[in-house]
């Protein structure tokens, strides 16, 4: 395994981050059941030891450290500035003069960037289009609404790699659109290989996440209350507006949590749909660690990428403080 | 063709749900500034028919009028008709005040006058003060109130109540009850009331609609309603009685208990088996010797305000209520009036058999 000789504040970091965690574990068992009901709650806080809490750590401790184990901010300045090594060794060999010769590698933040800027694009089509939908799912006089949540449901079982290649079979040069359309007469057209295809494939994916919580929040609002407001003069579009709406925020801000998350970290979709002319963050510390085995930098974009999420998870908590969309937020 | 004071008609109205009728050709009117409560038991189709001139269900067969125009198929925002739901369905997103105001908001009545009204209505209600609290921090009976408050401060023509203290306490229905009544004869208003607390229909109602199965057994006043049941079921829902197999001897004559009884009924003809209904409060204890028919006491349970026996006379067994005790296995006399015996045409088919 890469340098897993950790020095004996690797250690010492470990150690404090376990001591903390079994701490706020302990207190918990103080406040809530006692001992004996968070015994059977062992299996599960021993997994999270062990896959949650140690590689987190491990991931901090990496993102921190050199090749050598040495302690560095590098990592981070090397976010910044991917030329951020090369360009010392400019300076320092050509002093003063080097200025002109460097420059800053701007590939990390831009791709940061464009993964956020393509996430957000992906929720809010996902919203534009799942709201819709999950009204619709909800609708009490709509006999055919739990047909249609089964339906939503069905490819979800199948693996999302499956599901992706699936797009590719369609929107390949020889897939079966373009087949379909010179079949007809028409000339083909390039679908892949471009960021719109990489977006379709993300919306396609990520879609339930937004649609579920949605009509979650919705189904099980009292159906009363919308009789309430058409009784008090609303029609359909102002029950909407006026009453569901406002009541389904906590299952909407469940929604964009659930879609935004993993359309920031995606990864993959780019490739396979991208054609690699693409690329967004998932893939970029996918690549420090797996192609160019750098583990410090790709901890310290990983470690960014997780401080982001917090940051935006506590801001979406703000809106539904008592969880009631019962998503993640 | 329709009555001018009639407000609401309902003509021959049937409702299925998938197969099942609910309703089977009701037929039924309110007058204006009447109180009007639909009893019955669960799944008698009276909250369906509250729901029909609501507008939240539409009829599968006949037609609604309301001041003489057919609006059977008008939706609900359209109804010059407020309601107070079951279970309130409050906004849970609004406060009070804005609870209050919905209607007025959505009317784009000015703010001046919505601020005006909504506090008038919260005086009504007795929960000035209360604007700024969120509709979750109150209790039930304030809910109550203020879901009534919702309605009301429309204006509505009528106002629909579908078992509105439902929820509440004993002590804080009686209290709503009389609140309501009273709220009723000051504004003015129609109300139609949906109950299956005939105690609270008596109390409150111009007139008793009492329902079961999809079809109305009777409509009356509170007193006629009590006094004269149109049949067995409603004598045995509204109040309680003895309901007793007999046979009509001739007119003013009837034969139940192992005794000819004389009554004020006639016109049913000789030898005819009927229904025999008797308020339990209605029938006297006397000495052993002087009643028509004498019993034994089987039990006694203590009410509060009188003492309920059952007394064994031999073919059947009776209810008593008495505010004075008779022991237990004592024998004592049984006196009935002759206007206390309702007679009754036997109920057709399934409907005898239940009661």
């Amino acid at each position: 395994m890469y340098n897993m000789t950790l020095p004996w504040w690797g250690w010492a970091m470990m150690l404090v981050g376990l001591a903390a965690f079994i701490g706020m574990l302990i207190i918990s068992i103080r406040r809530n059941h006692g001992v004996k009901r968070s015994l059977f709650a062992s299996p599960y806080i021993l997994w999270m030891i062990l896959f949650t809490v140690v590689p987190v750590i491990l991931i901090a401790y990496y993102a921190f450290t050199d090749a050598n184990g040495v302690f560095t901010l590098n990592n981070f300045r090397n976010f910044w500035d991917s030329n951020y090594e090369s360009n010392k060794v400019i300076m320092e060999a050509m002093g003063e003069l080097g200025a002109a010769y460097i420059s800053r590698g701007t590939v990390n933040v831009d791709t940061l960037v464009y993964s956020l800027w393509m996430a957000f694009k992906c929720t809010v089509i996902c919203l534009l289009l799942g709201y819709p939908a999950a009204l619709f799912m909800a609708d009490r006089n709509m006999k055919l609404g739990s047909t249609l949540v089964v339906l939503f449901i069905i490819p979800m079982w199948m693996n999302f790699l499956l599901r992706t290649i699936a797009w590719m079979s369609l929107l390949e040069d020889n897939g079966l659109i373009n087949n379909f359309l010179r079949w007809l007469g028409f000339e083909g057209v390039q679908l892949m290989y471009n960021s719109e295809a990489v977006l379709l494939g993300m919306i396609y994916n990520f879609l339930p996440f937004m649609v579920f919580p949605i009509y979650t929040v919705i189904n099980k609002m009292d159906y009363r209350l919308s009789e309430a407001a058409a009784d008090l003069g609303c029609n359909s579009w102002k029950t909407l507006y006026k009453v569901v709406m406002p009541l389904s925020v906590p299952g909407v801000i469940s929604g964009i949590t659930m879609v935004f998350m993993p359309s920031v970290t995606t990864f993959f979709i780019p490739r396979m749909l991208g054609g690699g002319n693409t690329m967004m963050f998932g893939d970029l510390i996918e690549s420090k660690f797996l192609v160019e085995g750098n583990w410090n930098v790709g901890s310290a974009l990983s470690l960014i990428m997780m401080v982001l999420i917090l940051i935006s998870l506590s801001i979406l908590r703000k809106a539904d403080p008592n969880g009631e969309g019962g998503g993640i937020a | 063709m329709i009555e001018q004071e009639h407000l609401i008609d309902l003509k021959n109205i049937s409702k299925d749900f998938d197969g099942t009728t609910v309703l089977k050709n009701i037929n039924l009117y309110v007058r204006k500034k009447e109180f009007v409560t639909l009893l019955g038991p669960s799944g008698c189709g009276k909250t369906t028919t509250l729901r029909i001139i609501g507008g939240f269900e539409y009829p599968s067969e006949g037609t609604v009028y309301f001041e003489g125009k057919d609006i059977t198929n008008l939706p609900p925002y359209k109804r010059r008709v407020n309601t107070v739901f079951q279970k309130y369905a409050l906004f849970p997103h609004l406060n009070v005040r804005d609870n209050i105001a919905f209607g007025l908001k959505i009317a784009k009545v000015p703010r001046d006058e919505i601020n005006k009204r909504v506090d008038r209505m919260l005086d009504l209600v007795n929960l000035s003060g209360y604007g700024k609290r969120k509709v979750d921090q109150l209790s039930g009976g304030q809910q109550q109130r203020i879901a009534i408050a919702r309605a009301l401060v429309n204006e509505p023509e009528v106002l629909l109540l579908d078992e509105p203290l439902g929820a509440l306490d004993l002590k804080l229905r009686k209290e709503m009850q009389l609140e309501l009544k009273s709220m009723q004869q000051r504004l003015g208003i129609t109300f139609i009331y949906v109950t299956h607390d005939q105690e609270e229909a008596l109390t409150m109602s111009d007139t008793v609609v009492v329902m079961r199965d999809g079809h109305i057994l009777q409509i009356g006043d509170p007193k006629r309603i009590y006094d004269e049941p149109a049949n067995a079921f409603v004598a045995d829902f509204i109040g309680e009685s003895n309901i007793m197999r007999g046979i009509m001897v001739r007119d003013e004559l009837v034969h139940f208990s192992g005794y000819d009884f004389p009554c004020v009924d006639s016109g049913f003809g000789e030898g005819v088996p009927v229904d025999v209904v008797v308020r339990p409060e209605d029938i006297m204890l006397v000495g052993e010797d002087i009643g028509q028919i004498s019993g034994v006491v089987k039990s006694v349970l203590f009410k509060g305000v009188h003492y309920e026996m059952m007394i064994d006379v031999g073919e059947t067994t009776l209810k008593v209520h008495s505010t004075v005790m008779q022991p237990q296995g004592s024998r004592v006399g049984i006196n009935i009036v002759p206007y206390n015996i309702h007679i009754m045409k036997p109920m057709v088919k399934e409907a005898s058999a239940n009661v």
